[in-house]
């Protein structure tokens, strides 16, 4: 044992001289009640992943492809998620398409591009105000502009509420997270990477693709998903672009044509169902909720892994 | 033609500029960057606008003595801002209740007590807990946080109650205020923390007399984005406070109860346009600007602080 030899029983001392042989008390009660608020934090965590998990249970386990499949109904028993995961779908290449590539472009911009200047300063705070806007506000102006805009594209019954209203609202609510994750990761590269480039002669662009990019891409990626997964669990944006609160017919059909009727999604179908009292929809709400955390939450962790994966490397 | 090195055996400036055809592109390449920054003054132009058009003809057409009543009933023409705001207040405070110490306290014990093992395990589950959806939360403050912790310690509780719906908003506002105050706390320099155990203090003396108070202004900031999240969340209220179609004016948190999002979601809910007597339509554009207000308020004056920690070390 460390503590018997000779030669580290003097420091052993002299630590107990220095810090006196009274038990840290106080010392003692911080650390406890930090480490109290970390675990009740995990605990919650828990005990939600939990009650959802037993409570949905039985619907995934007795009906799952009935239950993932199946349309929206005033039955509990009959109830299905199928138009839900469809709106979800959608929602999520409307993300991909729109707020990806301007986000990554915009951050591009800021980081690589932009002179000093007081625009460039407004853009950035601009940003960062944008980030912290409640999403309920970006479904209003989803509702002022894009329904408004759509309504005419639309089929007899909708209105400019459709998917497409939706999905561009959710991509525009998520547009200033992609940009400041992604100007993180780009703002990672280090200069001497860039002056390589341009040493060898290379332009602006050319050292962007062939160099920063690349070097990027885990940071930028990360950014992305953890991005998608947030626009994928919205719902107060829905409600307001007139996501279907109550019944729908149609609305599970993954052609191009039908993204001009009415819809909905994953969140809605939680909030739906969650206002319901008829028996039965307790643990249909547990199973949607079951399957739209299994999406969200695997697009995270794998975010997250990425992440670290990347960071212990360099 | 600029003439090429190999072609006259003279080097000019011309020569070592490029071809032409790289710069157009470099330009095309800058401006279509430019664009997409640009994209996010656009976005804001368009929510001011968008919600200052309505909201200038609610202002102007209300009848002022609709504003000032015992409730929040658009559809009944009744706009007690009072009611919804009172609401969003409480909520907050409850949230704040549950965020401020469990996220401080995580933030605290992740950046000076955790070892860098268990830092990385801790940090991915708070990460994990930031990524639930809202209205998954709404579900558990209702079936969960309702009936198991609220109505246990309040028997007379309703099960739409104001304190289960702040509870939840508590629990999705942490770990957000946790990530916040832990970068202020860990960019904080050793070196203070050095001189600090050099003098012979323990690590709470060093955590609580030194660190904490270098950091200050970055929990502070933690803090204030933390209430602009609250007050900003939408569905939890929206599922576990009840009182959908509107609300009395109520202090009782054990109340079911409305605020600014609810009322706001609960006006585009439940029927397929937002229809009602008169100015209901303006009034979700008048809340929808206040509150767009009130959260860039508390956001500008959270980057001020942010700004001071950054300034400082």
């Amino acid at each position: 044992m460390i503590g018997t030899t000779p030669a580290t029983y003097a420091p052993e001392a002299v630590r107990k001289r220095l810090q006196g042989k009274r038990f840290d008390a106080k010392g003692f009660a911080f650390s406890a009640c930090l480490l109290a608020a970390l675990l009740i934090t995990v605990t919650l965590l828990a005990v939600l992943l939990y009650d959802v998990i037993n409570g949905g249970w039985s619907v995934l386990t007795s009906r799952p492809i009935e239950f993932l499949t199946g349309s929206l109904s005033s039955a509990a028993a009959d109830a299905g998620i199928g138009q839900g995961l469809r709106g979800t779908f959608f929602i999520a290449v409307f993300v991909i398409l729109v707020a990806f590539p301007i986000g990554i472009g915009a951050a591009i911009y800021l980081e690589e591009y932009a002179p000093s200047t007081r625009l460039t300063r407004l853009i950035d705070v601009n940003i960062r105000n944008l980030a912290g806007v409640p999403s309920v506000v970006y479904g209003l102006l989803g509702f002022a502009i894009f329904v408004k805009a759509l309504g005419s594209f639309t089929g007899p019954d909708a209105n400019g509420r459709t998917v497409i209203s939706a999905g561009l609202t959710l991509a525009i609510l998520v547009l200033p997270i992609v940009i400041i994750t992604s100007a993180e990761a780009i703002r990672a590269v280090p200069d001497s990477l860039r002056e390589a480039g341009f040493g060898v002669g290379a332009t602006r662009w050319e050292v962007i693709r062939s160099h920063v990019l690349p070097y990027a891409g885990p940071g930028i990626l990360t950014g992305t998903v953890l991005a998608l997964a947030r626009a994928l669990g919205e719902a107060a944006p829905l409600i307001l672009v007139g996501a279907t609160t109550g019944f729908l017919s149609g609305g599970d059909s993954y052609n191009l044509a039908s993204l001009q009727g009415r819809f909905t999604a994953m969140p809605m179908v939680i909030y739906n169902w969650t206002g319901r009292p008829q028996p039965g929809f307790e643990t249909a709400t547990a199973a949607a909720i079951v399957v739209l955390l299994a999406v969200v939450l695997v697009a995270n962790a794998t975010a997250i892994l990425l992440r670290n994966r990347y960071e212990k490397r360099r | 033609m600029a003439p090429r090195p190999g072609e006259s055996g003279v080097l000019s400036v011309e020569s070592l500029k490029g071809a032409p055809g790289r710069f157009r592109k470099e330009s095309a390449i800058r401006r279509v960057f430019f664009a997409a920054a640009a994209t996010s003054i656009l976005i804001s132009a368009l929510i001011v606008l968008s919600l200052a058009g309505e909201a200038w003809t609610f202002v102007t057409q209300v009848d002022y003595s609709s504003l000032w009543t015992d409730g929040w009933f658009p559809r009944r023409g009744m706009y007690d801002v009072k009611t919804i705001f009172v609401g969003s207040i409480l909520v907050t405070i409850v949230a704040m209740f549950v965020a401020g110490p469990l996220g401080m306290g995580a933030a605290v014990y992740l950046s000076e007590y955790a070892k860098p093992r268990l830092r990385r395990t801790l940090k991915p589950i708070l990460e994990i807990l930031a990524g639930i959806p809202s209205v998954v939360l709404g579900f558990f403050a209702l079936t969960w946080i309702s009936p198991e912790i609220v109505q246990r310690l309040n028997p007379e509780s309703s099960l739409f109650n104001l304190m289960a719906a702040g509870i939840g908003v508590g629990i999705l506002t942490t770990p957000l205020v946790a990530s916040i105050a832990e970068d202020a706390m860990r960019s904080v320099p050793q070196a203070l923390r050095e001189a600090s155990y050099g003098m012979g203090a323990r690590k709470v003396t060093t955590s609580t007399k030194v660190v904490i108070p270098a950091a200050v202004s970055g929990l502070v900031a933690a803090f204030i984005i933390g209430i602009s999240r609250a007050i900003g969340e939408t569905m939890v209220v929206a599922i576990a406070a009840g009182a959908t179609g509107g609300s009395l004016f109520n202090l009782n948190v054990f109340e079911p109860g409305q605020t600014m999002t609810a009322a706001m979601a609960s006006m585009a809910a439940g029927t397929d346009a937002v229809k009602g007597a008169g100015l209901t339509f303006q009034s979700l554009f008048f809340v929808g600007l206040l509150l767009f207000l009130i959260t860039l308020l508390l956001n500008v004056s959270a980057g001020r602080f942010v700004r001071r920690v950054r300034q400082r070390y």
